[in-house]
Order: C-alpha cells, then structure tokens, then sequence
C-alpha cells in the first residue's frame, strides 16, 4: 500500500471541528485513561461477573456440605465435604486423574516434538504451509468425530483388530491386554484405548506451542553449537530442549488440564474405573451432592493454578 | 561453516526425525478417514472392519431425521450469537492490552485464558451452581453464555497478535492528519485488522459448533449437534447415521479452518509493518 493510497483512506473530507464524533474523540483522546476504561471495562465486566462469580459460587459451594438424609445442601462453611476427598475411593479417583492427565502429558511431548522440530525447522514454503494445515485441522475438527473415529478403530471387530489379525499380531495386543493395569477385555475398555485417544484428541495442542517456540530458535546458534563441537545429539540436549521447554509447558498446560476435565472419554472408552470429571458429572447430576462435586471441581483448579504458576517462571505465556 | 565434510548438513532432517514426524502426522489424520469410510458402510449394526459393502443411502436417511435438523439449527444460532459477543469482548481487550500498560494488567491477562486453562468440566460445573444459586432456568441462552466466556480468548488472541504488529506511526499519522479516534477506527486500525478479526471470529463459531462439556451443565432440554452425538456415542441408535453426521461435521469444521488459515497466512504484510 502506498503512502498516497492510504492517506485517501485515513482522510475523509474534513471534518467539521464541532461535530459530536470530534467532541467524544477529543475527550477520548485527551484522556487515555477514559479510552482504556472504554475498551477493557465490558470484557472486564461479562468474564468478571458470569466467569468469576460462578467460579466462586462453585468454590463456596464446595466450603458446604449435604445433609446425608434429607438430601439437602447445608448452607455452612465446613471442610468437611473436603474432608470426603480423602476417602480412599474419592482420593483413588483423584490420583487415578492425575496419573492418566501425567502420563498423556508426557506422551504427547514425546511424540509432537519430532513434528514440531521438523515444522520449525526443516520445512520450507510449501511444505511449511502443508504441515500447519496437517496440524491445525486435527486441532479444530470435532472433539466427538475423533472420539467416535477411536471407538470404531478400537471396537473388538474394528480396523486395528483387523490389521493386526492380518500382521499376525493379535497376540501381541491380547499379551499386552492380559498385563494388568494397562490392559483390559478389549482395546475399548482399557487404559491404553483411554491414553491413546487423549493423546489423538490433544497432540496438535502439543505441537504448536512447541514449535512456536522453536521458530524462535536462531539457526545460528545451532551452527555455532555444531562449530563448537558439539555432536547433534549434545546440541539437541543442550540447546534446542532448553530452549523449547517454554513451549513444552505451554502445550502441557492444554494437554494436562484437557485430560484433567474429561469425562466424555472415559465414558465412551476406558474401564468402568471413574476418573475426575465423572465423579463431577455424577455427583451433581445422579447423586445430587452439589458440595461434593463442587470440592472435585476445585481439584483441577488447584492443580492448575500450581501448574500455571510454574508455567509463568519458565515463561511458558510467551511461547503460546 | 561446518568444518567437518563428514557430518551431515544440519539443514537437513535426519531420517529418524523424518519419520517421527511422519509417524505423528499420519497418526493425527488417519483415524479421520476411517470415519468417512464408515459413513458409506451397508453394515447397519457393528464396526465391522473392512466393510463388507459401500452405500449412499445413509446420506439419504440422515437428511431425513427431524432431531439432527433441530440439533445442527440449535447449534449454528448458538454458535453464530457466542461469535458475536466473543468478537465484540474479544476485540476491545485486544485493544487495551496490545496498546496499554497498566496497573492489574498480569491478572487481566490471565482472566482472559482462565476459561479456557481451566478444565472445561470446571467451568460447566461453576456456570449450572451459578444458575442454579441466581435461579437462572436453563435455556438457549445460558448455552450462549457459557460458549461466548471460552471463545473470547480466542478472538482475543487473533486480534492481540495483528495489533502489536500493527505500526503504531499509522495510528499517529492518521491523527496527525486530522482524523479523529473513531475515522482512525474505522479507516486505519480496522481494515489493518479485518482478516485477523474475521479469521479469529471463525475459529470461534468452530470451538462453539463443536463443544460438549461445557454444553452439558448449561443446557436443559436442548441438544446441540454435539449433545446429539454424545447420546448416539452412549447409546447408538442408528451407527450409519452418526456416521454420516460426523463427515458432515468434518466438512463443516474444515471450511472454516481452511478460510481461516488463508486469512491470516497473508498476515505478516499489515500494512505499515515494512519499516
């Protein structure tokens, strides 16, 4: 755009010196203040008041407790509903969560870095262009198309039964779904069905903060590190990770608590073992134990609040 | 330059990362297939892999179905309203935070991704105690609350990223030139920001068109397109026609994500960011 052309556009006819719109402006203008006011105050007011004061609701709602035989909420602050948490099921339920959300934390690090790296590194132009379309549309398509594709893919009679049937390798899975812990009747009903549709459903939000952070990487400095000599691997360990870490925890950030609020999938895939957000869903709905499901929810807010916090010192906010 | 001949040319990928990556991809993008295959499978009751014959006429049945219609209308208005209010939010604290430093500006930001950061059954959950406490019924509307808090964070980030690129002499220059704050708007910070806007008001109705968890505590009777599925999920009904459903959704994700992309991949040239 040239200079001539956008003075057209950001002249129109001259205005007159009186007009409402220049009053306001002028006031505006001359306050900054005002115009920030103008500008931060309606956002400020709807998350505020719908976000936060249903936030708190929630965390007060937690600080009460239910009346075990009428069934009704006591309207006074005890720690005893928090006190339920650590009943052996409840506390099973919480550390079961946590466990699952760490170990699909960690998987899908392990398995988004390579593509990150390439992305960032090696691709050029179109293929560039390729392979943010070929993580993006995964990001943005249906949560419960994915969902669903896994169930079919998973089923007893499904695509990877079939392949692995035909590989001879149906023994390899009933060997691994006789293992305890990870194994289960069917792919369907396991841990390793749950942690594997996690990781489909949450990889591109792994890899792109990774690989924004490293863009950020100078090639330089990789040359450097080479020149000194360094071989590729201690120039992986000692610069590139150190580097990307920001990014690493950006994408765990999404990764852990997205796997921390789920109960969709463990509903539709997984063991008849509960896990965070069932407990939520079911206490609310089922039970009817507000106070309870409230404390549960507070869970993943404390979790996340240390996680965030952590986050913050290694700069994590500036990598997303 | 390097020194050593032997070593091999950091400029290109070794194998082992060539086929990590690759393995991630395919990973990421092969189970979507399966999805369109099934949706032309004549195998009405199982999964049965491979199937054994293919068919249009699922297509046919599902266009039919009165709940699937009144599903998908349900969640285009709420997704198309959620956009709305995210854009109008979104934008104007793009606006302050892109070109004010403040006091309590940290915490701002962080109310921003808390939605968002938060696990989405956390802010169901919060929403239906607070609609309960303030004895707010369920309705079209609480479902539009709830979509519009998480998808603010979205709008804001597209618009957040496209102001600070935004030459800030553009802005001066046009004041210098006489014009007053909203011909500024209009004329030179709004067609600098247009494509960001539009591309981060999509990506919105894409994250409202398509969530669950947060549907589930603050709708009442209603089903949204995804409420819909989650119940075919639990307890099928008709397989060939969740299947249908779920290629349309790919499509309807898709387009968006493609205009999107487009939209913003022309973003580096905001106009005045040459110097």
């Amino acid at each position: 755009m040239t200079a001539a052309a956008i003075d057209r556009r950001a002249l129109p006819p001259p205005p007159g010196r009186h007009g409402i719109a220049r009053r306001l402006s002028d006031i505006i203008l001359r306050r900054r203040g005002l115009l920030l006011a103008c500008l931060l105050i309606p956002p400020l007011l709807w998350l505020g008041i719908i976000y936060l004061g249903a936030l708190f609701t929630l965390l007060a709602h937690s600080l009460f407790s239910i009346d075990e035989f009428a069934g009704t909420i006591i309207y006074q602050p005890t720690l005893k509903t928090f006190g339920e948490l650590l009943r052996p099921a409840n506390l099973d339920i919480v550390l079961r969560t946590v466990g699952l959300a760490t170990v699909v934390t960690l998987l899908a690090a392990v398995i988004g870095f390579p593509v990150a790296w390439y992305a960032a590194r090696y691709a050029r132009g179109r293929a560039k262009a390729l392979f943010y379309l070929a993580v993006m549309m995964p990001l943005w398509s249906s949560y419960l198309v994915k969902l669903y594709a896994w169930k079919l893919l998973l089923a007893k009679e499904g695509a990877i039964g079939w392949v692995a049937a035909r590989l001879g390798l149906g023994g390899v899975i009933d060997a691994w779904l006789s293992l305890p812990l990870v194994g289960g009747p069917s792919l369907s009903v396991s841990y390793t069905g749950m942690v594997l549709v996690f990781l489909y459903l949450w990889l591109p939000f792994m890899i792109l903060p990774i690989q924004a952070a490293l863009e950020r990487v100078p090639a330089s400095m990789l040359e450097a590190s080479s020149d000194l000599g360094a071989r590729p691997g201690q120039t992986f360990r000692t610069v590139v990770l150190p580097l990307a870490m920001p990014g690493v925890v950006a994408g765990a950030i999404f990764t852990f608590s997205l796997t921390l609020g789920d109960y969709i999938v463990p509903q539709v895939i997984g063991t008849s073992a509960l896990v965070l957000g069932q407990a939520v869903y079911m206490q609310q709905g089922v039970a009817g134990n507000l106070p309870l499901a409230a404390a549960f929810a507070v869970v993943p807010i404390v979790v996340m609040v240390i996680f965030l916090t952590v986050a913050k010192r290694v700069g994590a906010f500036d990598a997303v | 330059m390097r020194s050593d001949p032997k070593r091999s040319d950091p400029n290109r990928a070794s194998l082992p990362l060539k086929l990590g990556a690759g393995f991630g991809i395919l990973f990421m993008h092969l189970p979507l297939g399966f999805i369109i295959l099934y949706a032309f499978t004549t195998e009405e009751r199982s999964y049965a892999f491979p199937p054994p014959g293919l068919t249009l006429k699922w297509f046919a049945v599902a266009w039919e179905r009165q709940d699937i219609r009144d599903a998908l209308g349900l969640s285009l208005q709420v997704a198309a309203i959620a956009t709305v209010a995210a854009l109008v939010l979104g934008t104007l604290a793009a606006g302050a935070l892109s070109r004010f430093r403040f006091f309590g500006r940290e915490p701002v930001t962080l109310l921003l991704i808390l939605p968002i950061a938060l696990p989405g059954i956390v802010t169901g959950m919060a929403l239906r105690t607070a609609f309960g406490v303030a004895d707010i019924p369920f309705s079209f509307w609480t479902i539009v609350l709830g979509h519009a808090t998480f998808c603010i964070v979205v709008v804001y980030n597209n618009a957040v990223a496209r102001l600070r690129r935004l030459n800030p002499s553009l802005i001066e220059a046009s004041m210098d030139l006489g014009g007053n704050a909203f011909q500024t708007f209009f004329h030179v910070i709004l067609p600098n920001t247009a494509t960001a806007l539009l591309a981060g008001g999509m990506l919105a109705f894409a994250l409202s068109f398509d969530e669950v968890i947060v549907t589930t505590f603050t709708a009442g009777q209603q089903s949204t397109l995804p409420i819909w599925m989650l119940q075919e999920l639990v307890r099928p009904r008709q397989r060939p026609v969740t299947n249908v459903v779920a290629v349309l959704v790919i499509i309807a994700t898709f387009l968006p994500i493609l205009a999107a992309y487009y939209l913003t991949r022309g973003g580096e040239a905001v106009e005045g960011s040459g110097k």
